[in-house]
């Protein structure tokens, strides 16, 4: 997963030289065979390795504070996105939606990996939401319907279907 | 190089970064939120003297929420200066690692990831295990790997630290993490020699000295004890919680002490002598002193199959409604019937080579066969192509022509000479003279919603040959509706402010009134229709848009020779009537003419109820398209037609348009029925019959039994009063609600463990088992109208008092011990089933239509002037049980051929095999409703 990941990663960046790749563990954690240095392991560190490979330092964000949201939001991804229970989901979904409220992207006015990893790492649970859910988590539907048509970006995932207009009417009778 | 250089250096970078921070300081406090014992603070602190950057701290509380998005407070947490919120710690020390000149590096990111990931759930786990249990060795066993795994990458390198000779975020954070472990000298995690040399490196940097005092205090592990009680404990294996609690987040009612007490006492009193039901007796007539309700669904016309936007739009609400009606003790009487006059049965005839009657019959019973599927519950179920249509629509003719509401005209009429016929309206397209849509119809255009007559249409194109169609003159019969504008406008005055007129209704009247009334053509030159009694019009028909809506007249007349004493009886009868939204003009204006016009003292319609559109899975229902589930192939899907109503009336386009979605209908069969409903008056009747030998048990109530009762009765009182006001699906809600609560009022008491317990425990497990089965039958009420096979078999299991539901819906309702102690149960089972992700894929597929989406539209079908004749292959019927003999017929017959092929056997008796292959693989696509293989394909080499 993690490995399909990264090629539709490196494919948005436009690297040409495919990096071998190999996992670790039970988790098969990813790890990258690099030939001027020793090997890069974990999917955020070999995420954030190939965006400066690609001479992107932008999609990491321009400035410290960026930078530092950034890295939050990547380490939101492997530590509490990833494997997370079903009653986890809801609460980062709810937590994210109210993130998103006043935010284009998660590092607020502009597209970082951040957005990238997120939405490799979400979709299994967005592809799974009812209508209903999604628009109960309308923030992060608008969201995620953004970065799945941001050119390059989908690559190995189906789409989505994110309907634009409401269908049930907000909570309560 | 030893750490005490390490802070000259830092000293320097700090002075160089000096002017940096001032501006970052200038645009906003930044400020640390950290907390008592809290591990994660360590590394904060240490790296924030570290990084010599200046900033407040402040201690706060565990569980005081300093991020306002998110919805467990989580600590330490970095204020920026913009306003953001840093909450992941490794995250707080890379930015004041960052600003302080030591930019992340790959090493420094790969640590940090490593110490998110693999190292910090270890030590979390370890440190509960020190901290809160006293066992060491149990923690050590748990730090082995990650501390193994990082022996190893310190002793392979020949730096002091992880990732240079000076200490960097990495070290800071990693020491941090295993600071409250390693320091404990009871702690032994074995021989690690690197380890601990590093870790003692990054012991004597003073920042990490001055952090750890102020989070540890001196007291190791022991000081985090507080914190780690409010953890989670990690060490069980993450699972799925089976409790149900989606969409649970209505927010709590308040209930007031006497509200509770009330609803208590109404409960004990119990079942007094109800009226026992009354059989219906047909034909159900209005009765003195009785609300005399009489009900109407829009007249689904003949020659379409209906889909599942029509049966929820129509009969199906009004179905739900009546039941209702029934139980609230209402005299009532739903009709509804096919409407069958018009071109379109007359070229659906032509299509099929059979006479106009004939189709209609044909047809007529496959509605009737639908809607007995989904058990709709008419009084009577008639036909527009009757006697008496003609009888009353001519008299209601004569009246109005007598009264001169009708005005005489010659019309020009587009002919096609190619067809050798007049066009009717939907057989003529062009393009909108008002907006310029370009494929507006003959009578109506679908962009702009505005009437047209044919031969205003720019561009007119027959749409059976496509060819230019001619105007000719004819002499046809107008309703002068702007002489009968007023009278209108008065009644409709009274109708809509008493009546219960859905927003959509009354705001599609008003446009039309607004736009001004013009005469309407009532006649046409066709013949399958009712004929104009008129001498001057021998030849002609009337029109369905004013012969329809008399067809509730004469269905109720083919049901009842007293049927006048529905429709001329306005003071007595309130009539409701159903439709979808398309359908309301003519319900509210034209029709409404037509029988003021005639005045006979007609029942003019008190209540309107229209529906908004049901799309299909983000498009439209389209049979032309084969997208989307049509009434005769619900049943075909396996899924029970309760289930079918209840997904239907769970997603009713009440407001706004709303969408049929197979992914959402599994979930929310596999949520709310089986996990919420079934789940609850399942155990609630298991309890009965296993603990208390089907004989429901004494009930001794205390507060939180009160308070259930309150509860489950202030839902009961809410769905009365929605269903009163025909707001259907939000009543199903008060219904799922109701055994929501249950579900937590016998989670929260656990009467299977009470019933274990001594004296006390076991009369608490009999009374919340007492309470619950009580609940399951008031729910087994309230579900009739919306699920009444369900209902009828949670009765029978039950054994429910045959007067119980009326008594609980009359009135403002009340929730009653209808169940009283000592009443025996009958066998108990399952309500519901699983909908499985295969089986809704499979059928998603199967009604996914096999063409891409354009924009052909079958929304819900507008009645008067309605469809041109689309229809499906008569072959394409699907049926799971034949595929399944099918499909074990295939499996077989492919054996045969592989060993006839093994054996070497001669080609001619092999192909004659092959063919009996192929042949039985078509009848296997044609039993699961797909289009077989065109067979060309096999003489083809691969």
């Amino acid at each position: 997963m993690a490995l399909r990941e990264l090629n539709s990663l490196e494919r948005f960046l436009g690297l040409k030289k495919a990096n071998k790749y190999s996992t670790q563990g039970g988790k098969k954690v990813p790890v990258l065979q690099n030939n001027n240095g020793p090997a890069l392991t974990g999917l955020v560190t070999i995420a954030c390795h190939l965006v400066k490979e690609a001479k992107r330092p932008e999609l990491l964000g321009d400035d410290a504070e960026q930078r530092a949201v950034v890295q939050q939001w990547l380490e939101h991804r492997i530590t509490k996105l990833d494997n997370c229970s079903k009653e986890e989901v809801k609460v980062i979904l709810k937590d994210l939606n109210r993130y998103l409220e006043d935010k284009v992207y998660l590092a607020g006015n502009v597209f970082t990996l951040a957005d990238i990893l997120m939405y490799y790492g979400i979709h299994h649970i967005i592809v799974e939401l009812a209508i209903q859910e999604k628009e109960c988590y309308l923030n992060v539907s608008r969201w995620f319907d953004h970065i799945q048509h941001y050119p390059g970006i989908r690559h190995h995932l189906p789409p989505v279907v994110v309907l634009r207009n409401r269908v049930y009417p907000s909570g309560h009778h | 190089m030893i750490a005490s250089d390490r802070f000259c250096l830092l000293l320097s970078v700090y002075t160089a970064c000096r002017s940096d921070f001032r501006s970052i300081i200038a645009d906003g406090e930044m400020k640390l939120f950290i907390g008592e014992g809290n591990p994660h603070c360590l590394k904060v602190l240490a790296a924030l003297e570290l990084s010599g950057v200046r900033c407040e701290t402040q201690l706060v509380k565990h569980e005081e929420k300093v991020v306002p998005y998110l919805t467990h407070p989580v600590l330490p947490i970095l204020q920026l200066p913009s306003g953001q919120h840093l909450f992941s710690p490794n995250s707080i020390c890379q930015y004041l690692f960052d600003i302080s000149g030591q930019k992340a590096t790959d090493a420094t990111n790969q640590w940090l990831e490593w110490e998110a990931t693999n190292l910090q759930p270890a030590v979390l786990q370890s440190l509960q295990l020190v901290a809160l249990q006293g066992k060491r060795v149990e923690a050590a066993a748990v730090m082995k790997e990650p501390l193994s795994w990082l022996e190893q990458s310190l002793s392979k390198r020949k730096a002091s630290f992880l990732t240079d000779e000076v200490v960097s975020v990495a070290d800071v954070v990693l020491w941090a993490a295993l600071y409250p472990l390693l320091s404990d000298s009871a702690f032994e995690p074995g021989d690690l020699q690197a380890v601990r040399g590093w870790f003692e490196r990054v012991c004597s940097v003073s920042a990490c000295q001055s952090a750890a005092l102020r989070v540890l205090q001196g007291k190791g592990a022991e000081a985090l004890k507080s914190f780690l009680q409010k953890q989670p404990v990690t060490h069980t294996p993450r699972r799925d919680s089976p409790s149900n609690s989606t969409e649970a987040e209505d927010s709590e009612r308040e209930l007031s002490p006497e509200e509770i007490e009330e609803a208590a006492q109404v409960y004990s009193e119990g079942l007094k002598d109800f009226t026992v039901v009354t059989e219906r007796k047909h034909p159900v007539l209005p009765q003195e002193g009785k609300r005399n309700v009489l009900i109407t669904s829009a007249l689904p016309y003949v020659n379409n199959v209906p889909h599942l936007g029509n049966i929820i739009g129509c009969v199906l609400s009004a179905d739900v409604f009546a039941r209702y009606g029934r139980l609230r003790g209402w005299n009532l009487l739903y009709i509804c019937g096919t409407d069958e006059y018009g071109t379109a049965t007359e070229n659906k005839a032509r299509e099929e080579g059979l006479t106009p009657q004939q189709i209609c019959d044909k047809y007529h019973c496959i509605h009737a066969s639908i809607y007995q599927w989904f058990q709709i519950d008419f009084d009577f179920f008639g036909r527009t192509t009757t006697q008496h249509q003609t009888e009353i629509a001519q008299d209601i003719f004569w009246r109005l022509h007598e009264r001169g509401f009708l005005l005489e005209d010659t019309v020009e009429q587009l002919r096609c000479e190619g067809c050798q016929r007049f066009l009717a309206d939907r057989f003529v397209e062009g393009e909108c003279p008002h907006c310029r849509y370009p494929e507006a119809r003959g009578d109506q255009c679908d962009k702009c919603g505005r009437l047209i007559n044919a031969v205003e249409l720019k561009n007119p194109q027959c749409k059976v040959c496509k060819e230019t169609p001619v105007i000719r003159s004819s002499k046809h019969l107008f309703l002068n509706l702007p002489k009968l504008e007023q009278d209108l406008e008065q009644w409709l005055q009274t109708s809509t402010a008493a009546g219960d007129w859905t927003t959509n209704a009354r705001h599609i009247t008003r446009s039309w009134l607004r736009d001004g009334l013009k005469p309407r053509c009532i006649t046409r030159d066709l013949k399958w229709g009712t004929p104009v009694p008129h001498p001057d019009y021998k030849e002609k028909v009337f029109y369905v848009w004013f012969d329809a809506p008399i067809g509730y007249l004469s269905i109720t007349a083919n049901y009842t020779d007293q049927w006048e004493r529905w429709w001329k009886n306005p003071q007595q009868v309130e009539l409701y009537n159903f439709m979808a939204k398309d359908n309301v003009p003519f319900h509210s204006v034209v029709f409404p003419c037509s029988l003021l016009g005639a005045q006979d003292n007609y029942t003019l319609v008190n209540n309107l109820i229209a529906t908004e559109y049901l799309n299909y899975e983000d498009t439209k229902f389209s049979k032309s398209r084969g997208v989307g589930v049509f009434g005769d192939m619900a049943k075909d899907t396996g899924i029970p037609s309760d289930v079918w109503r209840f997904y239907l009336l769970y997603l009713r386009p009440e407001g706004q348009d709303s969408a049929f979605s197979w992914t959402d209908m599994a979930l929310k069969n596999n949520s709310e029925l089986l996990n919420n409903l079934g789940n609850f008056i399942n155990r609630a009747g298991m309890f009965v019959s296993k603990f208390f030998d089907g004989c429901v048990p004494e009930m001794l109530l205390n507060d939180d039994d009160k308070r259930l009762i309150a509860q489950v009765c202030w839902e009961l009182k809410q769905y009365i009063q929605l269903l009163d006001k025909v707001r259907i699906r939000d009543a199903l809600k008060c219904i799922l609600n109701m055994s929501r609560h249950g579900n937590q009022y016998i989670q929260l008491n656990e009467p299977w463990k009470k019933i274990k317990g001594g004296a006390e425990d076991r009369c608490r497990a009999g009374t919340v088992t007492g309470v619950s089965v009580n609940v399951a039958c008031l729910l087994a009420a309230v579900l009739e109208p919306f699920m009444p096979t369900v209902s009828l078999s949670i009765r029978s299991q039950l054994q429910a008092p045959e007067s119980s539901s009326r008594a609980m819906l009359s009135g403002p309702g009340a929730f009653i011990c209808t169940l009283p102690a000592g009443h025996r149960i009958g066998t108990v089972s399952p309500l519901f089933q699983k909908l499985e992700n295969e089986q809704i894929e499979a059928l998603r597929k199967r009604f996914g239509g096999l063409q891409t989406p354009s924009n052909s539209s079958v929304a819900v079908e507008s009645k008067p002037n309605a469809g041109a004749a689309q229809h499906t292959p008569a072959s394409v019927t699907a049926d799971p049980e034949r595929a399944k003999q099918l499909t074990a017929l295939v499996a077989e017959q492919g054996e045969k051929v592989r060993a006839l092929k093994a054996q070497k056997a001669e080609k001619s008796a092999i192909g004659v095999e092959v063919a009996k292959l192929l042949d039985l693989k078509n009848q296997l696509c044609l039993a699961e409703g797909k289009t077989p293989e065109p067979p060309a394909q096999k003489t083809k080499k691969k």
